[in-house]
């Protein structure tokens, strides 16, 4: 068994990662999972939260705000919808996205309620990961 | 012939528009070099996001409860066309050439009695498309104000396009933008959008069996506006390069045209000078003479 895959982690603006991983935990929007080599191939979307990769040179974390992933038994690429180191991390930045999915949850329509108040959920629930203060 | 005043103005005037052409090609040089790493920078997101919707998609337009944006609403009676161009002039043919083709494809679409929706990207294209087509259009996107083009920006518009669709007001999309070659090669293109087209990649990708999570039906709902949004955002990206490339060489080409112009005026200055001195000889010789 190989111990290492490729692991890419890319925004539409740019590409963040490119490294032989051997662990990847993914916020996926049905829980959390570990993608090592090997692994079935699976493509899941993401919710908000922290991606971890485990490389050869240590442990990395991202913050995403959700998009997918596909999983191959060789590679896991994610492609977020917007994706940014831990330490690029800002409280500004945080308050700008709370404030976004609280207003998307404010006007939203009964059908999407749910997931908006999800989305706001998981943003508060990632900024507590990160040791920020929440503003609701 | 024009007096020697009126020759120095002129190649005053003349030598201070090739400083402004000169500098409008060195900012573009310079923008372009930014537009053209942004546009690189989102390739590989796309390539990959298309690879992962033409497996998906492949897998669900067969099936009949497959969205309506990958598999249309049935008919194709109402176009829209997003037609994208610049902000700013001055950069030769670039905007003309998106709207020549979007004029074109309009032009044919109405003729065969469809019916024709347009939204513009940039001013530019507007004022263009105004005079023809301007009770065709719907909407219009100010891009002014955006210093440098992020997925906000597509993603706005994509919210917009596919809230239209959701509200039956077209049948299908296609966006007009200058896809980037070269500095001085530029393609105008037409993409259809709605319903979404996704290239077949290689088929390895096609072969592998996903597992999926949540379901594929979910996943495809959730990733297709996306792709929307993701289509918009690289022609905005080509775009923003290839307006910058455009307007690199039509300033290139005007920096050229003023220094022949200087020449040409210079070489004219000059007989004229002459001319005046050999005159004020002529007389000077002619008075002598007579006396």
């Amino acid at each position: 068994m190989a111990d290492t895959m490729q692991f890419d982690l890319v925004s539409p603006e740019r590409k963040l990662a490119s490294v032989l991983a051997s662990e990847v935990q993914l916020p996926g929007s049905e829980g959390d999972m570990t993608a090592m080599p090997d692994h079935a191939p699976t493509i899941t979307t993401l919710r908000p939260g922290l991606l971890r990769v485990v490389s050869a040179e240590g442990t990395q974390e991202y913050l995403v705000t959700g998009g997918f992933a596909e999983i191959t038994a060789t590679s896991t690429s994610v492609l977020a919808e917007q994706a940014l180191p831990r330490d690029e991390v800002t409280q500004d930045l945080i308050d700008g996205l709370m404030a976004q999915a609280t207003s998307a949850r404010d006007g939203a329509t009964a059908d999407t309620m749910d997931a908006a108040v999800k989305l706001v959920a998981d943003m508060a629930a990632v900024s507590d990961d990160l040791g920020l203060s929440v503003k609701q | 012939m024009p007096n020697l005043k009126d020759l120095k103005n002129r190649i005053d005037s003349v030598t201070s528009t090739r400083k402004i052409t000169k500098a409008m090609q060195m900012v573009a040089a310079a923008k372009l070099r930014r537009a053209q790493e942004s546009a690189e920078a989102g390739r590989p997101y796309a390539e990959r996001f298309n690879a992962v919707m033409a497996g998906l998609s492949a897998a669900a337009s067969g099936s009949e409860s497959a969205p309506k944006l990958l598999s249309g609403t049935g008919n194709d009676q109402t176009h829209l066309l997003v037609i994208m161009t610049s902000e700013r002039g001055l950069c030769g043919g670039f905007n003309s050439s998106i709207v020549r083709m979007a004029r074109a494809r309009a032009g044919a679409l109405l003729a065969d009695g469809k019916t024709v929706k347009i939204l513009t990207v940039g001013k530019k294209g507007r004022d263009q498309i105004k005079r023809n087509y301007g009770d065709h259009m719907i909407a219009h996107v100010d891009m002014s104000e955006v210093k440098r083009v992020g997925y906000t920006n597509a993603q706005d518009i994509a919210k917009d396009v596919i809230s239209r669709f959701d509200g039956g007001e077209f049948d299908v999309a296609t966006i007009f933008y200058s896809q980037f070659e070269s500095v001085i090669s530029q393609i105008p293109t037409e993409l259809q959008i709605i319903p979404a087209k996704f290239e077949a990649g290689e088929s390895d990708a096609a072969a592998t069996i996903y597992d999926y999570e949540p379901d594929e039906e979910e996943i495809l709902a959730d990733l297709l506006p996306r792709g929307v949004a993701t289509q918009i955002f690289s022609a905005l990206l080509e775009n923003g390069a290839s307006e910058q490339g455009a307007r690199m060489s039509a300033m290139d080409n005007a920096t050229r045209n003023a220094g022949d112009m200087i020449d040409k005026l210079t070489i004219e200055y000059n007989r004229s000078r002459q001319a005046v001195i050999t005159n004020e000889l002529i007389e000077i010789i002619s008075g002598a003479e007579a006396l």
